[in-house]
């Protein structure tokens, strides 16, 4: 897999922001250009340089046009692409973490029935549309496949704090299913959720149109900041964060449930170098050991 | 927060505010805080940031402090302290114990005293400036209320019946004018500038055409995140949409949203988001409302008639010099 990157297209955004597409579809190696430049700007930092955003297969810079002349900026981002190239050298000191679901529970479930006549298949529940347009068996198959292998956070927003996830396997074994017909209006926080390629965790509650499959009892957005995860930051998720989705039963739900009114659950969480060559060469085997220095104690 | 150094000291007060009746959405907001947009944190601060600093000028404050935002319909406070207060933007006609007073002009409160609101003749979003600034904490560098995340402002919320409204220490003057050629217009009919760009290739040339010809109405849904507008529907280009796009030809990979980006979900109903905007989703963007011309969509109320007028970068770098000396001439008339 040596694919050349192709150039990038940039948009102004009015007059104080900067839009860059990398990819028109969504890749991993688009998503870690992406990160690759972004974290090349956020190191020189340049002045005037208000808001540096990456995402999927794009990125967004904010800047100040009375300190930074808007096409030198253009310019600098044009040479940063160019500098990071296809970015299979670069390396990303982040994280692996674990995320406790509980698969097709009560609230995710009531809430789906209250919006059955937005969804592409009123008679079925999301977690059965889905396996059914992905070619799986069950639900049971849905969740193996769901919880099977590691999410790459490739971008993180919408609202505070909720992560945008991609499955870190080959393209054709994606999990792909559409987002509701139109949006809900009402959606349990910390709901599990997919639509287009993209998992997500919602972070609080809300609107949302992605398919709805369960709920984590770990917070991963806390204003108050009064839990030892949020000690540093309101928001767990940072792009980079390599996410894998455990399936958990109501008691290990509710208990984990104790320990966060208690504050002291943490998300288990592990310091990784990732590299997007090594990873594209044999996903699998790389998998597999992110996994285990994600389970080791 | 720093306080003005010496500014004629005609009122000093170190005050609270009870809020009586909260308004349909009354906010703490100023400036705004950056740098957390990355995380899905948006700008947030006032919608129409023009006439929150020139509130805050007029009543001796910095341009940042914190005032109150004012939806539609006003609230109802209780000083306990003498205060001086100015209100701006919306023509929201403010009254002491039910006494008429001036808008773009601060005026004394006293200890006791009851200012309340008139109907809305014109505009959408008044601001409530108080000398010495409404002093909710700071959080993530700004006090402006951020309601989707639950945090900054009065407990990352708007007002309710029963909340006490801190307020810095500090000196105004009442008595101070912006002058009338400062004032900005309010109309039901408006010209937004848009930058066009973002996903416009993915119209079709008469979906361009007719998002620039059309002139559009403000829906009800008009809020801090994004102001929806009906008007035409419009065409977009044959398409597959790329992988991890979804299926509607206007869907896009998931992709930052810029403030003031102009998305067109399905090609109807475009929708601009503002400071409270989610930061990035699946629709296809066609372009983006300038900076300054966010206080205009800002001030605009349903129904408000509104063309999309296109510039291109030195058109709106042009736009934003005439923007920032007009609130230079307000800074320097009320140093």
């Amino acid at each position: 897999m040596s694919e050349t990157a192709s150039p990038a297209r940039y948009s102004w955004g009015g007059d104080e922001f900067i839009f860059v597409e990398l990819s028109e579809e969504m890749s991993l190696r688009a998503n870690f250009r992406a990160m690759a430049i972004t974290r090349a700007l956020k190191e020189e930092r340049p002045d005037g340089i208000l808001e540096i955003c990456p995402a999927n297969a794009s990125y967004q810079v904010r800047y100040d046009p009375d300190v930074i002349e808007p096409h030198t900026l253009l310019a600098h981002l044009q040479d940063l692409e160019k500098k990071v190239g296809d970015a299979s050298d670069v390396s990303l000191s982040t994280r692996v973490v674990e995320i406790p679901v509980l698969y097709r529970d009560p609230w995710t479930t009531e809430t789906l029935m209250r919006f059955r006549d937005r969804h592409q298949d009123p008679d079925a529940t999301d977690i059965d549309y889905a396996a059914r347009i992905n070619g799986l068996p069950d639900a049971d198959a849905f969740i193996a496949a769901h919880t099977g292998s590691p999410w790459f956070t490739s971008m993180v927003g919408f609202v505070a704090g909720l992560p945008f996830m991609f499955q870190m396997v080959p393209q054709d074994r994606q999990l792909v299913v559409p987002k509701y017909l139109r949006p809900r209006t009402d959606t349990p926080k910390q709901t599990v959720g997919h639509g287009g390629c993209f998992g997500c965790i919602y972070s609080v509650r809300g609107a949302g149109g992605y398919q709805m499959f369960g709920i984590t009892p770990a917070p991963i957005y806390d204003p108050t900041q009064s839990s030892p995860d949020f000690a540093d930051f309101m928001v767990f998720f940072r792009p980079g964060d390599i996410a894998s989705f455990r399936a958990i039963d109501r008691d290990e739900y509710d208990d984990t449930l104790v320990q966060v009114e208690r504050r002291d659950y943490r998300i288990r969480s592990r310091e990784v170098e990732f590299n997007l060559q090594p990873f594209l060469d044999d996903p699998a085997g790389f998998n597999s050991r992110l996994l285990e220095v994600l389970r080791v104690d | 927060m720093t306080q003005p150094a010496s500014t004629p000291v005609s009122w000093r007060c170190s005050v609270s505010i009870e809020v009586r009746k909260p308004g349909l959405s009354t906010t703490v907001q100023d400036t705004g805080r950056s740098g957390y947009y990355d995380v899905g944190i948006p700008p947030s601060g006032a919608l129409d940031l023009y006439s929150l600093t020139t509130g805050n000028r007029l009543v001796g404050n910095p341009p940042d402090a914190g005032a109150l935002e004012v939806v539609y319909m006003g609230p109802e406070l209780l000083f306990t302290e003498d205060a001086v207060v100015a209100v701006t933007g919306a023509e929201l006609p403010p009254r002491i114990n039910g006494e008429a007073r001036p808008l773009w002009e601060s005026f004394p409160v006293s200890a006791g005293d009851v200012l309340s609101f008139g109907f809305v003749k014109g505009g959408a979003r008044a601001y409530i400036a108080v000398a010495g600034g409404i002093d909710v904490p700071v959080v993530l560098g700004s006090r402006a209320t951020y309601g989707l995340g639950a945090l900054g402002g009065m407990e990352g919320r708007p007002l309710v019946a029963g909340d006490t409204l801190p307020i810095g220490a500090g000196a105004g003057t009442p008595g101070r004018v912006l002058p009338g050629d400062l004032l900005p217009a309010l109309g039901k009919d408006v010209e937004v500038r848009v930058v066009m760009g973002l996903y416009d290739h993915v119209l079709a040339p008469e979906g361009r055409d007719n998002f620039l010809q059309t002139t559009w109405t403000l829906t009800p849904v008009a809020d801090r995140v994004g102001f929806r507008y009906k008007g035409a529907e419009l065409s977009t280009i044959e398409r597959t949409p790329p992988f991890g796009a979804g299926q509607d030809p206007s869907n896009i990979v998931d992709a930052p949203y810029p403030i003031g980006s102009i998305q067109v979900p399905g090609g109807v109903e475009p929708i601009i988001l503002h400071r409270d905007a989610v930061s990035g989703g699946g629709y296809m963007m066609v372009g983006t409302v300038i900076s300054g011309d966010l206080d205009v969509v800002a001030q605009s109320a349903p129904n408000t008639r509104t063309r999309f007028v296109e510039v291109d970068m030195d058109g709106a770098l042009a736009a934003r010099r005439d923007y920032r000396a007009r609130s230079a001439r307000v800074a320097e008339l009320l140093a």
